[in-house]
């Protein structure tokens, strides 16, 4: 009887440090996927920021004002333009 | 000790005082029993909560608002993270060096900062909204006591004052103020969440306990605008404001298939990424809340009408001589009268003798029914804030007179974009477009109000008013037929007209073939000489039209030759 007591205790031991690393264990997974979302969240953050420089370097107005001024471009005359009928048979975009 | 030993017991006790002692003992454990009980039972929510308390945090979790695209997806409003810096004024302890330096951080006076540290009575004091992410550091590296700093976010409008009338803008709360920001708040918007979690020592969260709410980040919005197109809206407009020094301006696009509203402008405008002196004039909304006497651009819809009812035909001539019409003490004028007139005529030279005589032979209930059915008279319900409605008053207390000056666009009162959505009709073949100012990209099925024939018949006396000897020859664009009509109209003011105030107006559409695309245009007191419709607001409309095309990729349906434009002493051609 005793001696089945005792290996009752033995693994009773053993479950609860079991349980006490894997609670540790799981608590330092999670800092760590709060650490990533953190950081995921911070990317999407500079994408925005990205994006809002996109668009503000990419300004139509700003565009045209390069494209004409240094660049010396213009709209070509409707004369000059050939335009294409796509073909029937052809995939749409 | 031996004494009592010695003695026999002689001293009998009451048996009462055992007992007693032993009901005290007893009692004393069915209280604290009891006690144990209530604490177990009862109290237990109680209790786990405040041991809870001790180590679980409740986090809000912010939700983005969703960002504001055109129908290419360009990113037209964007939110990102910002830092508010306050303090508690009591606490803050600073030396002189440190406030100097705070003070240039922030960008604010010296003695405004210490004016608002020195608020004693105050527990909370917002230094400064919404600084950029780096500044906040820098602050924070100051090491001042007593200030705190907050994150917020705030929004972004990188097309500035070209997109403003449509996208709105949001308070300092990133709250929808205006615009589309305002009218799809609960969709951008989003839901802000909450979550409990267990904090560490250092304040590190180990383990979440659970979402109380799952935040919900705003919907991204494609709108139906094309910034391209509207880029040479607002710059088209801009050009034909100042040159005719004008009040204001307005201009809208429409896809003829769709009812997209492509593009939309107003003069004056302003930045919506600073808005320190904002008016009330630059924040109007000319194309959606301004209703105006539209003068000759609703001829078109009383000949249409007057073609469905086969009151007349396109070969019926209409005599306009000798140019006046007089109606109950009140005399139709023509600016330029002429004589017998087809009806293609009326609408080229817009004769409003002629407009009036084809209005007579209207049942006022017929007309007041079809201003009705091409959407004039109610808000057109797209969504948006403050949206006009306009004014066609009840047909039974129209008198001849008024009747007749309805059907050149007077005593009744309309938008903008009502005007530019009723020309869907003959550009759609008698049907009226319904509109969006969200991309749709797909054909959309309206209403019809007139017979596809009766609808291109009109679309051909539409284009004759481009050709030479029309009222806008000046609206014409090489490489696509376009068809229009002129308005000139004198403001209304103290209930009356005024004499030398106007409104100058262009509604068109093109190619004429298979129209694509309905622009309108307004140009409010233009003063630098010239105020007529085809000469003030008619280059505007040729000039975004052709760039708008050419972006949409329209195959052309006229021969490609040089126009010749008229000119400058060639103007006076129409009436109202």
């Amino acid at each position: 009887m005793a001696k089945l007591n005792l290996l009752l205790l033995l693994v009773l031991v053993v479950c609860a440090l079991g349980l006490v690393t894997s609670q540790h264990r799981s608590r330092k997974l999670f800092s760590e996927l709060e650490r990533e979302q953190e950081r995921s969240r911070a990317l999407d953050v500079e994408f925005g920021q990205l994006q809002l420089e996109a668009s503000t370097w990419g300004l139509h107005s700003r565009v045209e004002k390069i494209a004409t001024g240094a660049l010396g471009m213009r709209a070509p005359d409707p004369r000059r333009v050939r335009m294409i009928e796509p073909r029937k048979d052809a995939p749409q975009p | 000790m031996s004494a009592a030993a010695s003695v026999p017991m002689m001293v009998r006790l009451p048996a009462w005082r055992a007992r007693l002692a032993l009901l005290a003992l007893l009692a004393a454990f069915v209280v604290l029993a009891g006690r144990s009980v209530y604490l177990q039972s009862v109290k237990t929510g109680f209790l786990q909560e405040k041991g809870e308390a001790r180590y679980a945090r409740v986090l809000e979790v912010p939700a983005t608002r969703g960002r504001i695209l055109d129908r290419n997806g360009e990113a037209l409003a964007i939110s990102t993270p910002v830092k508010s810096v306050w303090a508690i004024p009591e606490d803050v302890h600073a030396s002189r060096a440190q406030l100097k330096a705070l003070a240039g951080l922030l960008q604010m006076n010296e003695r405004e900062l210490a004016r608002k540290l020195s608020e004693d009575e105050r527990d909370f004091v917002y230094l400064k909204r919404q600084i950029s992410p780096e500044t906040a550091m820098r602050v924070a590296e100051l090491g001042i006591p007593g200030l705190h700093q907050q994150n917020e976010y705030r929004r972004y409008y990188p097309g500035g004052e070209t997109m403003a009338h449509v996208i709105g803008f949001t308070g300092v709360d990133d709250v929808g103020q205006e615009g589309i920001e305002l009218a799809q708040q609960p969709l951008l918007g989003g839901v802000a969440g909450s979550r409990r979690v267990i904090r560490d020592r250092l304040g590190q969260v180990v383990e979440d306990l659970e979402s109380i709410r799952a935040a919900q980040d705003g919907t991204d919005l494609t709108l139906a605008l094309d910034s391209k197109i509207q880029n040479l809206a607002f710059g088209a407009l801009r050009t034909g404001v100042e040159a005719n020094r004008a009040k204001a301006g307005a201009i809208v696009a429409l896809d003829v298939r769709t009812g997209e509203v492509l593009a939309l402008a107003n003069l004056p405008s302003y930045n919506p990424n600073n808005r320190a002196r904002l008016s009330g004039a630059q924040l109007r909304n000319r194309v959606m809340t301004d209703s105006f006497e539209p003068g000759s651009t609703l001829k078109p819809f009383t000949v249409a009408l007057a073609l469905e009812l086969g009151r007349i035909t396109p070969q019926t001539r209409i005599q306009t001589a000798p140019g006046t019409l007089t109606i109950a003490n009140y005399t139709i004028h023509d600016a330029h009268p002429g004589g017998l007139m087809s009806v293609a005529q009326v609408i080229q030279k817009s004769s409003n003798v002629g407009a009036a005589k084809i209005a007579l032979g209207l049942p006022r209930e017929e007309m007041h029914d079809m201003f009705k059915r091409v959407g004039f008279g109610a808000a057109p319900r797209l969504g948006f804030p403050g949206e006009g409605a306009g004014r066609v008053r009840e047909a039974k207390t129209w008198r001849p007179i008024e009747q007749a000056t309805m059907a050149y666009g007077h005593g009744i009162s309309v938008t903008l974009i009502q005007l530019a959505r009723a020309y869907t009709v003959f550009a759609r073949d008698g049907q009226l477009a319904p509109l969006s100012l969200l991309k749709t990209g797909a054909p959309a099925q309206g209403e019809r109000v007139f017979a596809p024939e009766v609808a291109r018949e009109v679309r051909e006396m539409l284009e004759s008013v481009v050709q030479p000897g029309g009222t806008a020859p000046r609206a014409r664009v090489m490489g696509w037929r376009v068809g229009g009509k002129t308005g000139t109209a004198h403001k209304q003011e103290n209930g009356g007209y005024a004499a030398n105030k106007y409104v100058a107006s262009f509604v068109g559409f093109a190619p004429v073939s298979d129209p694509r695309l309905v622009i309108a245009v307004m140009i409010d007191e233009p003063s630098a000489g010239q105020y007529y419709g085809g000469v003030v607001a008619a280059p505007v409309f040729a000039q975004v039209m052709q760039g708008a095309l050419r972006l949409m990729g329209v195959p052309y349906d006229a021969p490609l030759e040089p126009l010749e434009l008229p000119g400058a002493d060639d103007d006076a051609k129409e009436s109202t």
